[in-house]
């Protein structure tokens, strides 16, 4: 009886599955090869585009191609929305979503950066004057019209200096991504992958954790409650995505909506096909709350936010001015599925939220 | 019993080896505790990091001592070596109980039954003469020096220990322990990747098999570690019961601690020989503590006063655990009297807490971010327990007072989800709860529980 009680004191997070269980490595097989892995492939490309549009630009800056980078710069902004959720292995270690957005970005630092010439992007203090909020400043804040704009990389002294910050800015996203792509395409997927046992460092409860964490600060509190004011009491219209550019807030917003859905149901990147998930491990599990499945319910509650914020202006800074009664009550439907995910998905799955290595009685 | 009985029985001797053999396990496992607490960084992550600490109902004043908490670790780790030792033991036991009961109360939010224990155990220890034999101190001193203590002195860690299984058997006896299976279906099943029980693990009738077997463990094993018959299979199955729970849940020392301690139901004899051993081992010569002599305490009166404590102590064991029944409601709902009654590993419990302030003159409101003010620890804990939510809504309004709000009004809009049940609302969302004290019955500021769990 001791050995046995040895042997499973030792015991790695190698899974002893037969057949009635419920595959828990296929769910983190789902996600890493057809979900995490083909929306990073999709980004990188779209990183590249930008960084080569970038190049054209400072080579040649034009309407014509300040108009190609800034659709490479939205393009890929939203494929972002699709890859920001993963922060874990490289992505966690390099503080990716800390360096590619923070916003309101800080024009200050870009500018002293660009007066300046040296500043080094690495460094954690400079998170909030780079990624895709500070293009979105340099490549639509920094004057009124188009052609004062493009007035900043052609005739203005500094002209250099700013052609290299935005190329130094998209160049840093691009070379970020590939290093993140890079270490799930060679191991980090199989290392993921083969973490199928249970406790907290095992991949499904810190995926499930980071996922929740996403969904309640950077989705919930950070692209719609804290522009409403939910936090501060009076609306903050800048503290938006794509303040400059204006048009994009609300649509950045519904893409990181719908991936972190297709995510919930498992549905692979860019196909309506689904596989192993949240919801199917929670239909596995039979969880219902008053008599409702509770995948059901948290579906239900993400079309709902949706129907919400598709009813809102499409720059949320300009929602949050005239009518912040809509916002709120988008911000309300997106509370909703906190609680069913943070308290009930989390229970039917017990996991512990942002586990703390305490002992317990 | 008749009086002349129960002076009788005060007057009993027992050979004292159990006692000491009981001592030198507690300072080692305590030390050793010590020692892991720190070397995982709890000390800082727990008491030094959090800006604001949980604190109990009238220890308010016991808050951690910034770095100067790492002392007080150090002197709660060493004077469980000088109790180990029996080396000046009633001062050291002393201390150890006063260091380690103000680091538990520092905060509630890292509140264990198996902390509670160690502090109440420790208390009693402080009235037992652990160090009459086998001890520096009885080294030291021939006066002290005594083979025979009072056998009531060693029944009294065996009492403690049988209220502790007993009672935690008592609490098993409820609807969603015993007819649910709650809520180890929700726990068990998650530990898939356990050999031979992972799989086990997700049928259902295991949950109900682990859960009778538990209940029934509890309930019976004082009686068989007292039955001298049936004490070897006892103590087999506390040492398997106990590194079950090692395996299944992040439990810490307490497996062992339980396991060591049960060996005071033995007969002197093992103990002798561990003794023995020990001697051997440490080249000190265990037969001049063989004296035949018998431990008096120093003043008639200490004998009666210690008595008397013990007497009271050992009363309100046995009726802390039930003073929930003196509150309305359902006890896993509000919480009412749950704490420092034995309810171990009895409920799955998640919540969520959403605070909202509101500025009355104004009436600009917003929500709280929980972070600002809490470690992610505190927060979980703090979300599903009715007093957490209560005092730090009190603290918001504190602060937020200062931050120049008149008047705050704080309410919270919380949910919880009690052992596989859907989540609920938890606290009443329209209720001001800086207008809520603690001495207010819970009942009143609570959503009702929509569901009925039968026992007790």
């Amino acid at each position: 009886m001791s050995l046995l009680f040895a042997w499973s004191c030792t015991d790695s997070s190698t899974s002893g599955l037969n057949e009635d269980d419920f595959a828990r490595e296929a769910i983190l097989v789902n996600w890493a090869d057809n979900i995490i892995i083909p929306a990073f492939e999709d980004f990188a490309a779209k990183t590249s585009a930008l960084k080569s549009a970038t190049e054209q630009f400072s080579n040649n800056p034009t309407q014509q191609t300040l108009a190609e980078l800034r659709q490479e710069w939205v393009e890929s902004y939203t494929a972002w929305q699709r890859v920001s959720m993963f922060e874990m292995g490289k992505a966690m270690e390099l503080r990716y979503r800390d360096n590619l957005n923070i916003y309101p970005t800080d024009t200050d630092e870009i500018l002293e950066n660009i007066r300046e010439g040296t500043y080094n992007l690495e460094l954690p203090s400079l998170n909030n004057s780079q990624g895709f909020p500070a293009l979105d400043f340099l490549l639509y804040g920094l004057d009124e019209s188009d052609q004062e704009l493009l007035s900043y990389y052609t005739t203005h002294e500094n002209a250099d200096s700013y052609k290299g910050y935005v190329t130094d800015v998209a160049t840093r996203i691009d070379t970020l991504t590939g290093t993140v792509l890079e270490e799930w395409q060679n191991g980090y997927r199989d290392e993921f992958v083969s973490n199928s046992g249970n406790g907290a460092n095992s991949s499904l409860d810190m995926m499930v954790n980071d996922y929740i964490f996403y969904y309640e600060k950077i989705l919930r509190a950070g692209k719609i409650g804290i522009p409403a004011g939910v936090f501060s009491g009076t609306a903050l219209d800048g503290h938006i995505e794509g303040f400059y550019s204006k048009v994009y807030s609300k649509s950045l917003f519904l893409e990181s909506l719908r991936a972190s859905q297709n995510f919930f149901n498992g549905r692979h990147f860019g196909s309506q096909a689904t596989g192993e998930s949240l919801s199917s491990y929670l239909e596995f599990l039979n969880s219902t709350k008053d008599g409702s499945a509770l995948s059901g319910l948290i579906n239900s509650q993400f079309e709902e936010a949706r129907l919400r914020a598709e009813g809102l202006e499409s720059n949320l800074s300009d929602q949050v001015k005239k009518n912040n009664t809509k916002m709120l009550s988008a911000y309300d439907a997106l509370q909703r599925n906190v609680v069913f995910m943070k308290v009930d998905m989390l229970q039917a799955l017990n996991i512990n939220v942002d586990y703390v290595d305490a002992d317990g009685d | 019993m008749s009086t002349s009985s129960i002076r009788a029985y005060f007057n009993r001797t027992s050979n004292g080896a159990p006692l000491a053999v009981f001592r030198i396990l507690f300072g080692v496992l305590m030390l050793i505790s010590i020692i892991r607490f720190a070397a995982n960084g709890w000390i800082y992550k727990l008491y030094i990091e959090p800006d604001f600490h949980f604190s109990y109902a009238g220890f308010e004043w016991v808050q951690p001592l910034g770095s100067y908490t790492y002392i007080l670790f150090l002197i709660c780790g060493l004077s469980a070596i000088f109790v180990s030792l029996g080396l000046k033991y009633r001062i050291a036991i002393i201390t150890f109980f006063l260091s380690f009961t103000y680091i538990e109360l520092m905060d509630k939010t890292t509140y264990l039954n198996h902390y509670y224990f160690i502090s109440i155990l420790s208390f009693l220890m402080i009235f037992l003469p652990a160090n009459a034999y086998f001890s520096m101190d009885a080294f030291r001193n021939k006066q002290l020096r005594s083979q025979q203590v009072p056998a009531w002195t060693i029944d009294s860690i065996k009492l403690l220990l049988c209220i502790v299984y007993f009672y935690a058997g008592l609490a098993k006896l409820n609807s969603d322990w015993l007819i649910r299976a709650m809520p180890l279906e929700i726990w068990l099943p998650s530990k898939y990747s356990l050999p031979i029980l992972g799989d086990l693990f997700q049928q259902s009738w295991s949950h109900y098999a682990f859960s009778w077997a538990g209940a029934l463990y509890d309930l019976a094993i004082p009686f068989l570690l007292l039955i001298r018959r049936t004490r070897v299979l006892a103590f087999a199955l506390v040492v398997v019961f106990h590194l079950l729970t090692r395996v299944l849940f992040p439990i810490g020392m307490f497996p062992y601690i339980m396991i060591l301690s049960a060996l005071i139901f033995f007969d002197a004899g093992l103990h002798n020989k561990i003794l023995s051993y020990l001697s051997r081992w440490l080249k000190i010569s265990k037969s001049m503590f063989d004296n035949s002599e018998i431990y008096t305490f120093p003043k008639k009166w200490v004998k009666k006063a210690s008595i008397a404590l013990i007497t009271l102590f050992f009363i309100l064991q046995l009726t802390i655990p039930f003073r929930y029944l003196l509150y309305p409601g359902e006890l896993f709902w509000t919480e009412e009297g749950y704490r420092f009654s034995w309810r171990v590993m009895l409920m799955e419990k998640t919540g969520y807490a959403n605070f909202k302030v509101v500025n009355p003159d104004s009436g600009q409101r917003f929500y709280v971010d929980n972070t600002q003010f809490l470690t992610r620890f505190q927060e979980k804990q703090m979300s599903f327990q009715p007093d957490f939510i209560l005092e730090y809504a009190h603290f918001l309004e504190d602060h937020y007072e200062q931050q120049g709000i008149d008047n705050p009004e704080i309410y919270v809009d919380s949910y919880v989800a009690l052992n596989g049940r859907g989540s609920q609302p938890y606290v009443n969302p329209d209720i001001d709860l800086t207008t809520i004290t603690e001495s207010q019955n819970r009942q009143t500021w609570l959503m009702p529980f929509n569901d009925d769990i039968k026992g007790l």
